[in-house]
């Protein structure tokens, strides 16, 4: 991702202390926890002009749970400033940057996955696959049920990883049907769950986030 | 205290903290905002139905022929007559049952059956045993192809779904639009005093309860046609 | 003795592995996600509906006495027995002493969720009155002593050879593989039943305030003749039905049905006023409305979980969600499966023993998304999360997740926690996949990614220098 903004010609700060939004916290019901460590990321980023994320699921913590999370809290408008100040990367650079040829160049074929968190919480749908059709010598195809969830849903894959696993399965079959080389998307966790699946059954899938395909030259 | 006041008293004390409207929750999966004023006019939302009388009836018969409803148009009550007497013909009913209106009147006279009348009391095995049951409607609705009744516009509750043959009798100026419609209508006709039952009926009866595969006449009539006069 | 949570992972457990279940509920929604799409399609805008939707349903809700009111008084006026329920025990015994008072002996049900909410059914049989599902598929599943496997399709996980088995067995009908012929095989039975019986209980799925009125919907006919022909009929209302105005129904049941059964609008849409009146030819002499609380005004009471007494029932949230597609209906074990379900089930019958059905989610949002009344079901599940661990959390969790903030606040701590997870990833195949391996939970059908050597911050750090 930096690779990219770079590329477009963007000055990228980085606060090195920078660890995690919280949210495996959070989704484990450990607010106040969730909450100590989100304290800390808003300090972290209070003088950024605007925060660029390559995941779907941290992008959706920050814009929309961190609201929620400093409810009634003394720290509540500075959660909302913060959360118009977050941007998932396909979403930066479709709707804020108006661009969707970043020079990238990768000849292969491509299915596409909605992670839920992006789209359903951040609204990624189109932007994803406007980048992809700019990639020289990608093709894409659409694989049934792209929108239907990988099975990762953080600690629920270790909670209840029988339920998680046959989702992940689900995900896969569709995936081969479409024969591509690569599955993309958005979010890097429903990326190591679906290649962790993949991997254990030796299904022939690759994974690859959509940042690693846009800085593909 | 009574458990009508207790839940009452519950129910109370629990609305005394404000829930937030839906609508106000902003994000990006918000795409229509919250209106000011609750809604009343739904039909620029339900599906489209055009404004003249053919536009209506072309929608009610596609909507007939995807039920598997029998929609006909008929001119007169000579073309009614025909009609009834080849439908009563081909499907060789022995009994009718319907009940004392105009058309329906008009109807059992012309057919010169066997028939059981549902305007006073009468013997439930009777209508059982009835091939079809002949009703007149208050309204039939485009926008679904439906037919609106009521037990003062039908004769009584089991005579429009017992017999397995449900026949309807409308006229023209009862096609009306839209859902919306149909429920002004209601309330025009009835609305000092209800009758006890009202329905509104979308087809012969059906299920899809055995491996989602369409069977229709589960419980209540295999049939409906409806002549529109 | 297994807890309900244990009994709950060891059903899902059997069911995931289970593919012949899977492709065939997959198969069934299938279908049904086609129909739906175009059903929505002809709407003119779906989206706004679903506001309007939500908006009468939080002015109906929200003003829940005042609509009570008005509807009680409208249909007692006509007649009407109403009887307020606050338990669903109270509900079953006044229903049972009914039943005796009228010397009942057999009764037609048509489908009730609050009916087996309340296990109404075996109550009145312990009493010693036959009762009839007489909802097709409720009969299959009430003749197969088993519990709905679906709020609206209730008989969904059966074949028609398993039916036909069924039917062969408890009925003594011929063999078939026609669903056709058994759908008739179920008629003919059903239709002697109808004749015959004394009483007919019915649940609702509006109930509206400005007329007096309940409206039910079915498909199959049983709802009307069930509430037809019978000399009582008794309905069984939760309520929250509560609806302010007829017109409201014009918007209600078209998107009850698209949204749950992939339908224009259901077959019969029945408002029934009283009972009959002096100058009709037939209908039930005696009317009863019996209106539940059963913990409904515990979750009124919960102003951040209110809507979810929005529900409408029409199961599209179970369609849609993907952990129900896998585990199938009957997992749950509670009367209300799916996302509604896992939300509601808490507030009814306790956080401690089913807030595992909230931790049993990805939070994808599906359900979110397609309930045609904007019940904000993933939020909720979240919600009931933070609820469960307030009121109690496991030792070694609550140490785990403090341990977390620690490693997570402190970068230092951080950088040394990943380097040790590297060097500690080249040892873990000697143990990855048993029991000794700490991550059993996911390298039980899983592969790990191997931590990379260099991390994001190693490579910035080379950047700037």
């Amino acid at each position: 991702m930096v690779k990219v903004l770079e590329r477009l010609g963007h000055q990228v700060e980085y606060p090195e202390e920078f660890t995690c939004c919280g949210q495996p916290a959070f989704n484990s019901g450990y607010w106040d926890e969730a909450r100590a460590v989100a304290e800390k990321v808003l300090a972290m980023y209070r003088s950024a002009e605007i925060i660029v994320g390559v995941s779907g699921s941290c992008g959706a913590m920050m814009m929309t749970f961190y609201k929620e999370l400093f409810h009634g809290t003394p720290l509540e408008a500075e959660a909302k400033a913060h959360a118009a100040k977050v941007w998932e990367f396909s979403d930066f650079l479709v709707t804020k940057l108006g661009v969707t040829d970043v020079g990238a160049k990768f000849p292969a074929k491509v299915t596409f996955h909605d992670g839920c968190h992006g789209l359903r919480e951040v609204g990624l749908k189109k932007q994803p696959r406007a980048l992809l059709a700019k990639v020289q010598g990608l093709e894409l195809v659409e694989m049934d049920a792209a929108e239907s969830c990988c099975g990762f849903g953080g600690t629920f894959s270790v909670k209840f990883p029988m339920i998680s696993t046959a989702m992940g399965e689900v995900k896969c079959d569709s995936a081969l049907k479409t024969n591509a080389d690569y599955i993309v998307s958005c979010d890097s966790s429903c990326l190591m769950h679906i290649q962790g699946l993949a991997d254990r059954q030796k299904k022939p899938l690759r994974t690859m986030h959509l940042a690693e395909v846009l800085a593909k030259q | 205290m009574s458990e009508r006041e207790q839940i009452l008293g519950r129910i109370r004390e629990a609305l005394r903290v404000a829930a937030p409207k839906p609508g106000l929750l902003s994000g990006p999966g918000q795409r229509v905002p919250a209106h000011e004023k609750r809604p009343t006019d739904f039909s620029p939302w339900l599906p489209a139905v055009g404004d003249s009388f053919e536009e209506r009836a072309a929608l009610f018969a596609k909507n007939s022929a995807e039920l598997k409803t029998d929609f006909q148009l008929v001119a007169n009550r000579d073309e009614l007559q025909t009609k009834l007497l080849a439908l009563a013909h081909a499907e060789g009913w022995k009994k009718i049952a319907t009940h004392a209106g105009e058309l329906t009147n008009y109807a059992f006279a012309a057919l010169g059956l066997p028939v059981v009348q549902t305007g006073g009391r009468y013997k439930m095995d009777e209508l059982e045993s009835s091939d079809a049951g002949i009703t007149e409607c208050d309204a039939l609705v485009a926008q679904t192809g439906s037919v609106v009744l009521s037990t003062r516009s039908a004769g009584g509750r089991a005579l429009s779904v017992l017999p397995p043959h449900h026949v309807v009798l409308a006229r023209r100026d009862q096609l009306l639009r839209d859902l919306p419609a149909a429920f002004t209508a209601l309330k025009q006709r009835y609305g000092s005093s209800y009758p006890s039952m009202m329905c509104l009926i979308t087809g012969p009866s059906r299920t899809g309860d055995i491996e989602r595969i369409l069977v229709l006449g589960a419980h209540g009539p295999k049939k409906l046609t409806i002549f529109c006069m | 003795m297994s807890t309900v949570a244990e009994t709950f992972k060891e059903t899902a457990r059997r069911m995931t592995r289970d593919l012949r279940h899977r492709s065939w509920i997959q198969n069934a929604l299938g279908k049904y996600y086609i129909g739906r799409d175009e059903k929505k399609a002809r709407f003119q805008n779906w989206q706004e509906a679903r506001q309007a939707a939500a908006e009468i349903k939080w002015d109906a809700v929200n003003h829940l006495d005042k609509y009570l009111e008005q509807f009680v008084s409208k249909i007692e006026a006509r007649g009407t027995k109403v009887f307020w329920a606050s338990t669903g025990q109270q509900a079953c015994d006044y229903i049972v002493n009914v039943a005796k008072k009228h010397r009942v002996r057999s009764i037609v049900k048509s489908k009730a969720m609050t009916g087996e909410e309340i296990h109404l059914a075996q109550a009145l049989e312990k009493s010693g009155v036959e009762v009839v599902e007489t909802d097709l598929g409720e009969y299959i599943v009430q003749l197969r002593e088993e519990a709905p496997y679906h709020i609206v399709f209730p008989a969904m996980h059966l074949t028609r050879h398993e039916i036909s088995d069924l039917f062969n067995k408890k009925l003594g009908s011929a063999p078939t593989d026609s669903p056709e012929e058994l759908t008739m095989i179920a008629r003919r039975t059903l239709r002697k039943k109808y004749c015959a019986a004394d009483m007919g209980i019915s649940g609702a799925n509006f109930a509206v305030a400005e007329t007096g009125m309940i409206s039910l919907t079915t498909n199959e006919g049983n709802g009307r003749l069930s509430t037809s022909l019978p000399r009582i009929h008794v309905a069984l209302i939760g309520i929250e039905k509560v609806l302010p105005t007829l017109d409201d129904l014009a918007l209600f049941l078209p998107m009850l049905a698209t949204a749950g059964a992939a339908q224009a609008v259901s077959c019969y849409n029945t408002f029934i006023a009283g009972p009959r009146q002096e100058r009709e030819p037939d209908g039930p002499d005696e009317f009863h409305v019996v209106l539940l609380d059963n913990g409904r005004t515990r979750l009124l009471a919960d102003a951040e979980q209110r809507d979810t007494l929005h529900c409408i029932r029409c199961g599209a949230c179970l369609n849609v969600c993907p952990i129900y597609k896998n585990i199938g209906g009957h997992t749950y074990g509670t009367t209300y499966m799916g996302p509604i379900g896992s939300v509601l089930t808490p507030h009814l019958r306790g956080l401690t023993e089913w807030k595992h059905l909230s931790f049993a989610s990805s939070l994808c949002g599906a359900c979110t998304e397609t309930c045609p009344v904007k019940i904000d079901l993933h939020h909720h599940l979240l919600q009931n999360r933070r609820n469960a661990i307030r009121c109690k959390s496991p030792w070694w969790e609550k140490l785990i997740f403090k341990g977390f903030v620690i490693l997570m606040n402190y970068p230092l701590l951080y950088r040394l926690g990943v380097k040790f997870g590297w060097l500690g990833q080249k040892f873990h195949w000697l143990i990855k996949g048993t029991k000794l391996d700490p991550v059993y939970a996911w390298t039980q059908s899983r592969e790990l990614p191997p931590l990379a050597r260099n991390s994001f911050k190693d490579y910035w750090r080379r950047k700037q220098s």
